[in-house]
């Protein structure tokens, strides 16, 4: 019965794919919520008339985060709420109900929208969102925010942004895309490596590294420009970059003292000063929130760990234990966990701990899951993945019960990383 | 690769229109009159005016990659009278540079396995200047897992790539 649900779900999303002009990613869900809301989202009057439909950007990201049931609205098709009949609703099983009109004037588009309380019957939301002709998506997605945040309490991430590295034989190409996957952005494409993308807090520029002088080099380029500096280009390796909260330092893994050690640098890449002392591999810095903290990796025990210590310096603290190896931690936007990729017996799994109890759970079934990161409202973790052969993006919700699979066209996609809000 | 098999192909066809013995290694032809005595059956030392020992297929210099356990940085033993021989080679020759290139199988994470690729290229490092090599005409880099020669989930692919790359400069 689940599985007859899913291929349908699959089935339906594969059409929506092809019809989808520009689309690079194809999505598949498995799971669902505890208890899954029933909405019914009754395209917006005018939806037809515009080049894209919000209706499609609405229902899909609300069914994407797995936590609502979309109840059909076939037959019914009120746009004002003087024509809603609630029984009418009441009987398909709705809680929640979404009615709208849409208008094109002077290359603008505005979208009216309510949501409606099917069994209180009274009206939750009443907003008019606006842009330009070619922003309809952005529309749909800050409509679903809104949606989200008011049946959920929860903050919506339709109108995020992700950022990966697709890799294609030898061809290495560095990929922003609206967290759905449309819009792709190409940042960089050539025939050397990249790894590592990293957001700015405000999302306007990347940091990453890149081979193409023939060795890991850190680079920072802004998205609106394009325009992009070194940012460290030591002997040996340069690599792990990484933005405190309030944009005003960075850390980064340099070998040019001998082994990879973690540094803090301002954020143009000057004023370097050397933080881990271990003579071990330390990497993959993740400031707290707070950015008072600092998660990272580290063999210095003998395997490679999760570990912990001051920003401004002090003990560090060894965070993972117990069998296997862990690697990649990023903090949670609460900052009461973190997320890594625990990797043991063979089989990497995306893991998250609890930063009081010290408990691990392991949030994926295990094969090559790695390098996750959280949503910003901290509901749902993106990582790298594999299926059918491929390198893939999935998510996975905090409490493990929803995850998605994100087929690229082509190649295979990796370390992929959330953006902030916008 | 595929220019790898043909010029091994080429090589061949070139031995065999040779008619000669295969135990020597291809000569070339401006080489001094020593090339026409006998065939003999002690191997032939190294000319060194007529073939650099770098081109010379079957010296032991003809090993440009040192291999590694996994999680392991350390030159194993069957690996060490290689470098050594690279060190002595280096020292002979000063105008010679060379790259090395440490790599990794995927069981890490991306910077992880970078940092454990720079390790291995800076342990080979290390052993060539004790051998003999100015740190001048070395350079260690990594790769991590970004470059593998063998892309499968198994011990055959990652077995490959655990390794350091001789890269001479020509």
């Amino acid at each position: 019965m689940v599985r007859r649900i899913l291929q349908g779900v699959v089935g339906l999303l594969l059409l929506a794919q092809v019809s989808m002009a520009g689309a690079v990613l194809s999505i598949e869900i498995i799971g669902a919520g505890e208890h899954q809301i029933p909405v019914s989202i009754v395209p917006f009057g005018g939806d037809e008339e515009i080049a894209q439909s919000i209706n499609e950007v609405v229902t899909g990201d609300l069914r994407r985060s797995g936590l609502f049931r979309l109840v059909d609205p076939t037959g019914k098709s009120p746009h004002q709420p003087a024509e809603v009949s609630y029984p009418d609703w009441e009987v398909r099983g709705a809680e929640a109900l979404v009615i709208g009109m849409v208008a094109v004037q002077d290359g603008r588009i505005e979208a009216r929208f309510r949501l409606l309380d099917v069994v209180k019957q009274t009206e939750l939301i009443g907003q008019a969102v606006s842009a330009r002709e070619n922003q309809i998506r952005a529309i749909g997605h800050r409509i679903a925010d809104m949606i989200y945040e008011k049946l959920t309490g929860d903050q919506g991430v339709f109108s995020t942004r992700i950022a990966y590295v697709n890799r294609q034989e030898k061809k290495s190409s560095l990929i922003v895309a609206d967290s759905d996957g449309h819009n792709e952005q190409i940042v960089l494409t050539q025939n050397e490596p990249i790894m590592s993308p990293a957001w700015s807090p405000d999302g306007s520029q990347l940091a990453y590294v890149s081979f193409e002088t023939g060795h890991a080099v850190v680079y920072m380029q802004s998205l609106y420009s394009n325009r992009r500096v070194v940012l460290a280009n030591f002997r040996g390796s340069n690599s792990a970059p990484t933005w405190s909260p309030d944009g005003k330092q960075m850390a980064l893994v340099l070998t040019r003292d001998g082994s990879s050690q973690i540094y803090l640098s301002r954020p143009d890449g000057s004023d370097i000063r050397r933080i881990t002392f271990s003579g071990a591999i330390d990497t993959e810095p993740h400031f707290s929130p707070d950015g008072q903290y600092l998660l990272f990796t580290s063999d210095r025990g003998g395997s490679p760990q999760i570990y912990r210590m001051p920003v401004k310096g002090g003990s560090t603290e060894r965070l993972t234990f117990g069998e296997g190896s862990n690697f990649s931690p990023q903090h949670s936007p609460d900052g009461k966990s973190f997320v890594f990729a625990h990797l043991n017996k063979g089989r990497f799994y995306v893991a998250m701990q609890d930063f009081q109890t010290g408990q691990m759970s392991l949030l994926t079934e295990g094969g090559w899951e790695k390098n996750p990161s959280f949503a910003p409202n901290g509901k749902l973790i993106l990582f790298a993945s594999e299926a059918r052969g491929r390198g893939i993006l999935a998510t996975v919700s905090s409490d493990g019960r929803v995850m998605q699979h994100m087929f690229t066209q082509s190649g295979d996609a990796r370390e992929p990383v959330w953006g902030p809000y916008p | 690769m595929k220019k790898l098999i043909i010029s091994i192909v080429l090589v061949n066809f070139l031995a065999a229109c040779a008619s000669e013995p295969k135990k020597e290694p291809v000569a070339d032809a401006s080489a001094p009159v020593v090339k026409a005595e006998a065939p003999k059956t002690a191997p032939v030392t190294p000319a060194k005016a007529a073939v650099d020992a770098l081109d010379d297929p079957s010296s032991i210099l003809a090993k440009r990659s040192v291999y590694y356990p996994f999680d392991v940085s350390v030159v194993q033993d069957e690996d060490k009278p290689a470098v050594q021989a690279h060190a002595k080679y280096l020292s002979e020759h000063a105008n010679r540079t060379v790259r090395l290139e440490g790599n990794c199988d995927e069981r890490g994470s991306n910077e992880y396995n970078l940092g454990l690729g720079q390790r291995r290229a800076d342990g080979v490092k290390k052993m060539l200047e004790l051998g003999g090599a100015k740190a001048s005409q070395l350079e260690s880099v990594s790769y991590g897992e970004e470059k593998p020669r063998a892309t499968g989930h198994d011990e055959a692919s990652w077995s490959q790539n655990r390794r350091t790359d001789l890269n001479y400069a020509r």
